[in-house]
């Protein structure tokens, strides 16, 4: 077993109801890159990353984070294994009724015994590493802009300083010059802290600018997985479609 | 699993040497933390931090680390040994020290000034809404008018279709509750009534308490807590998803479409809803006379038509009409005022029922003082 994988897949079902999403899905995730997972909609792109971090159970196959099987784990055991990764929900999931800061510190409370006070100053931290002014820790999320949510959230999921990052459509409703200095945020974390980072995309621009992988789910698996150059090679035709379409190339153009 | 950490503080001259052992992370950095911060560098221009034996480090250490130098006024960490990702967490935290020190800690205050505060802010609060709702009453009064002398400008399916779910649907219960408080004023009268001998007036108990308050006031507050809530959630919704400033956009007046037809439908049905609870709680009240005081309800009925006048029932009833509407407009008037959150839904939901309640009973208290001097 090479030891720099962070997360083995392997035979993965998952199904609502009678609906199967993945059948027979493997991917391993390596430890420090960045792995894009993209796909046709409703190909389960976001289920995976439920499943892999517990939200939902498979019904079939087992996953493995840093060798451990997290599959179907409950209660303590559960616990046990949440603090090696963090999670960036498509919306930001932040607590509404809680400041951002308290946000950034639930995390802590829940899984550290630190003082209140260096707890509050961490955070503060945490929400500069995330490019964040200070003063907006006292401020509820609602009072923020959609951008600065993604990044609030980005603290939240780092601030137990985990060493797996999951990020759920982190640049879906941004303008591309927000969307494009939180690619440029997520690639710097990444770098300084090593994350693994498994990041569910549709945006092209996401993709060239910070991922080192890419997997390609549909036909309830993962069609290949390679870098943009690499996919661009296989004669797959929604694979055809995506790259080759015009933002495909603007995509491609702009990173090179 | 996780090794507690350590430190050693050497200092000679200008310069303090920090060693450390152990796991400094986020988990761990409970056990050296408060001392940390108590460590006086006094006088050390140069803070050496040795990293050599140190197993796992992240951004806390680092972070707990470059505060010590930042609070001795140390501009930046000379760091020995420690792998480069170990330095790179701490030149990150140098670059990311906070502009100045603390933060303003929001204290609140418990004392008398927060109460008198608070107290002012509560009843301008009270006027502002009271003020509101009337503005919102004549407005919407007006688009009524407007809508009898042109009625094709009204929404007849939207009408139809809430009187039949804030009407009709809301039947069985009405009656259901209104069976058993009728009940209920029954046996409460009875017992108390035997000590004189004088059980037969529980007749007119029941007929005047259940005519003239009980089923008007039942009505209205079972309509406050299902229909008035329904009302806000609705419109709430609606503004929610923008769907409010789309109907205006193509020309439709939300008070047209959405205010109006529920304010007819609540006039129209709140008093049917109230013969429908007159009906059965008068009904209770004879089913317990019958079975408890051997009252049977020929002798019930009869009594009640000779001794308990007319006028205790309409009385009732036209108060329906009046806290029909106060649920329509309040119900409308809270879902209309839903901003973009979530929250702001589940506010205007709590704010619309607490409302319409408050309103049914002073209404409902004031009615009492006019039919009083009225001499009914």
């Amino acid at each position: 077993m090479s030891e720099d994988v962070a997360i083995r897949i392997r035979g993965l079902k998952t199904a609502y109801g009678s609906t199967v999403v993945h059948e027979n899905l493997d991917l391993d995730v390596r430890q420090g890159e960045v792995i894009g997972v993209i796909g046709p909609s409703g190909t389960g792109k976001s289920v995976l990353l439920r499943a892999i971090v517990g939200l939902k159970t498979p019904e079939d196959g087992t996953v493995e984070v840093y060798g451990d099987d997290v599959t179907g784990l409950q209660g303590d055991a559960m616990r046990r294994v949440q603090d090696r990764w963090g999670i960036m929900f498509q919306d930001g999931a932040l607590f509404s009724n809680l400041t951002v800061r308290e946000n950034v510190m639930v995390p802590m409370k829940e899984h550290t015994r630190l003082s209140k006070d260096f707890m509050m100053q961490l955070a503060d931290q945490k929400l500069r590493m995330a490019g964040l002014q200070t003063s907006a820790g006292d401020k509820f999320p609602s009072d923020l802009s959609g951008g600065m949510r993604k990044r609030a959230a980005l603290a939240r999921a780092l601030a137990l300083d985990p060493p797996i990052l999951f990020l759920d459509e982190p640049t879906a409703g941004l303008d591309p010059i927000t969307a494009g200095a939180f690619d440029k945020l997520v690639r710097d974390l990444q770098r300084a802290l090593s994350l693994t980072v498994f990041l569910v995309t549709h945006d092209l621009d996401t993709l060239a600018a910070t991922c080192d992988r890419i997997a390609v789910l549909g036909e309830k698996r993962v069609i290949a997985t390679g870098t943009m150059k690499e996919l661009r090679a296989i004669d797959h035709p929604w694979l055809q479609d995506y790259f080759s379409g015009p933002r495909g190339r603007a995509a491609e153009t702009g990173a090179s | 699993m996780r090794s507690t950490p350590h430190y050693n503080l050497e200092k000679t001259g200008g310069q303090a040497k920090l060693s450390l052992n152990g796991d400094w992370t986020v988990h761990t950095l409970d056990h050296v933390e408060p001392e940390l911060r108590q460590q006086d560098l006094e006088g050390a221009d140069r803070l050496i931090v040795e990293l050599s034996d140190v197993g796992r480090f992240d951004t806390a250490a680092a972070f707990a680390l470059d505060r010590l130098a930042r609070h001795a006024g140390i501009d930046s960490i000379d760091v020995e040994g420690g792998s480069s990702g170990m330095r790179h967490l701490i030149e990150q935290a140098q670059a990311l020290r906070p502009e100045e020190e603390g933060w303003a800690r929001q204290k609140s205050s418990f004392g008398m000034v927060d109460l008198l505060e608070r107290t002012g802010r509560a009843t301008n609060h009270f006027t502002n809404e009271a003020v509101n709702l009337l503005a919102f009453f004549g407005e919407t009064i007006t688009s009524m008018a407007m809508v009898i002398v042109k009625p094709a400008r009204m929404r007849w399916t939207a009408l139809f279709s809430v009187m039949e779910d804030s009407g009709l649907d809301a039947l069985p219960i009405v009656g259901f509750l209104s069976f058993f408080v009728g009940m209920v004023v029954a046996f409460i009268g009875a017992t108390t009534l035997e000590a004189f001998g004088a059980t037969i007036f529980t007749v007119e108990l029941v007929g005047i308490a259940v005519l003239r308050e009980f089923g008007v006031i039942l009505t209205a507050i079972i309509l406050a807590g299902r229909t008035n809530s329904a009302f806000t959630a609705q419109i709430g919704a609606m503004r929610m998803r923008q769907e409010v400033d789309a109907m205006q956009t193509l020309g439709l007046d939300p008070m047209d479409v959405l205010v109006v037809p529920r304010a007819f439908a609540m006039v129209v049905m709140t008093p049917v809803l109230t013969l429908i609870a007159m009906l059965f709680g008068i009904g209770g009240g004879a089913f317990v006379s019958w079975l408890a005081l051997e009252i049977n309800p020929t002798v019930f009925f009869n009594r009640l038509q000779d001794i308990v006048p007319l006028q205790h029932f309409w009385v009732g009833m036209s108060k329906a009409p009046v806290f029909g509407m106060m649920v329509a407009l309040i119900g409308c008037r809270q879902g209309l005022m839903v901003g973009g959150s979530v929250q702001s839904l589940g506010r205007a939901t709590t704010q619309s029922v607490v409302q319409a309640l408050f309103a049914i009973i002073v209404i409902d208290a004031l009615f009492a003082i006019f039919y009083m001097e009225l001499g009914l």
